[in-house]
């Protein structure tokens, strides 16, 4: 289908978006990448008043490291952050997640502000911010203000951003020594949504984790940072334990049933990401064979 | 509410003006208002690849790009790789290869196994099917396609530069 009709401002700098912002309220909705957008559009699922055009505001670009924070502009595109060597370098489970979203003429266009504002919760991006502690940077009329990752995301399609609000960047903790990460999902096919995924950070010394933070997606509203996660961290990680934190995870865990899993099957998948997962971090293969749950 | 709006492009090299509603996705404009049709149009929404063109170089889904966000930008169609010859190896092993039968999905196939030819010099199997996973072809069963694009990347490694 074709979208609705809806008129069109190009913001000519934040400041502009953020005026058109406080005019049109929740009628605007804010066009970086549009590819969640214009399908949305185009099913008419959404028919906004006005597109405030944020794609052409080159403040909004650009991954840079300043000091120990990792800041990527909110328009920067998937296809920058599979090719960024700051990227690949401080926060490489980005890399490794994007290759995951869609293909490549969709990461051609779609940016992380866009697809963290957008909140679908079995997209890539929110789970790892959320698993690298990150910070979403939002501006408004009374100014800036930082969010943590954790706190972001309010439910299906829902952050915490007002419609007055635009996110401008993403601020990450760069990766410090002895960091890994995992990235792994469960898709029908490449570059389809995930049915279960996970995105971790672990800091690994001594065969065992002094951090641990699980990132699950598509398992619920929003992505979950396991709490289950707690239960391996510097403790001696044994098929006991783990088989533990894999049933503390069931519990934490509220699947939804659609055409492509059941709740059950994402509960049975979601354990079995969490064993590959510790297995791979601490190189212990015989943990992922563990007892099937 | 909801004006036209005036966008300047180009479209193949050649400069275009045009005002446009802003409700216009580019596929719609490069075929209805341009009649370059070799763009199609599939799904709309962005999953079966049939209106991928090239922006400034990078393959997008025209789909998914309104009109008025190709301000400024440089576009290039089926149309345009076509007649500069740039994907003629292409074709001929798509013709030879019988990576075809409706044809309803080969523009777009085109410009994005190009898109990974200029990245790649040799990509293996896995890797082209990943790059052509966005294109669905509901045809050849892929296998074609795929020894095409194989044959045209050895074919192309082995030319004197």
């Amino acid at each position: 289908m074709k979208a609705a009709a809806f008129a069109y401002a190009r913001a000519t700098s934040v400041v502009n978006a953020l005026e058109l912002l406080a005019a049109h309220g929740d009628r605007a909705k804010v066009l970086s990448g549009g590819q969640s957008l214009m399908p949305a559009m185009n099913l008419r699922l959404l028919s906004p008043d006005i597109l405030v055009d944020i794609g052409g505001l080159a403040e909004l670009r650009g991954i840079a490291v300043r000091g120990n924070v990792l800041v990527v502009g909110a328009l920067t595109r998937h296809v920058d952050m599979l090719r960024s060597p700051e990227i690949a370098l401080h926060a490489p489970l980005l890399r490794d997640a994007v290759a995951h979203v869609a293909h490549p003429a969709i990461r051609n266009r779609g940016t992380i502000g866009g697809s963290l504002a957008h909140a679908d919760p079995a997209s890539e991006l929110p789970p790892c911010v959320v698993a690298l502690d990150a910070t979403v940077v939002i501006r408004g009329p009374a100014g800036e203000r930082r969010i943590a990752a954790t706190e972001f995301f309010k439910g299906i399609y829902e952050t915490a951003l007002s419609p007055d609000e635009l996110l401008v960047a993403i601020e990450l903790p760069v990766a410090g020594q002895g960091s890994t990460f995992f990235f792994q999902e469960y898709a029908r096919r490449h570059g389809d949504y995930a049915i279960v995924g996970l995105a971790a950070r672990a800091v690994v010394a001594v065969g065992g984790f002094t951090d641990l933070r699980l990132g699950f997606f598509a398992v619920g509203d929003r992505p979950l940072l396991a709490a289950a996660a707690g239960k391996l961290v510097n403790a001696s990680v044994t098929p006991a334990l783990l088989a533990e934190a894999a049933t503390a995870l069931a519990d934490e865990l509220d699947p939804q049933e659609d055409q492509q899993a059941t709740a059950a099957m994402r509960r049975h998948l979601a354990a079995v990401l969490l064993r590959r997962c510790v297995a791979a971090l601490l190189a212990r293969p015989e943990l992922e064979a563990g007892a099937a749950t | 509410m909801s004006a036209p709006v005036s966008v300047s492009l180009r479209v193949n090299g050649e400069p275009i003006d045009a005002l446009v509603l802003p409700r216009l996705n580019l596929a719609d404009f490069l075929r209805e208002n341009l009649k370059l049709t070799g763009t199609h149009v599939g799904c709309e929404h962005g999953v079966c690849g049939a209106c991928t063109v090239r922006i400034d170089g990078e393959i997008v889904r025209s789909c998914l790009m309104l009109t008025v966000q190709a301000q400024g930008a440089s576009v290039e169609t089926i149309e345009g790789l076509s007649d500069s010859g740039e994907i003629a190896d292409l074709q001929a092993a798509f013709r030879e290869r019988n990576a075809l039968q409706c044809g309803y999905c080969t523009p777009a196939m085109l410009m994005t196994a190009q898109d990974l030819l200029k990245q790649t010099l040799v990509p293996d199997r896995q890797t082209i099917r990943e790059h052509l996973s966005g294109n669905y072809c509901r045809c050849t069963g892929y296998q074609a396609i795929v020894d095409a694009v194989e044959a045209t990347a050895r074919t192309r490694a082995e030319r004197p530069a």
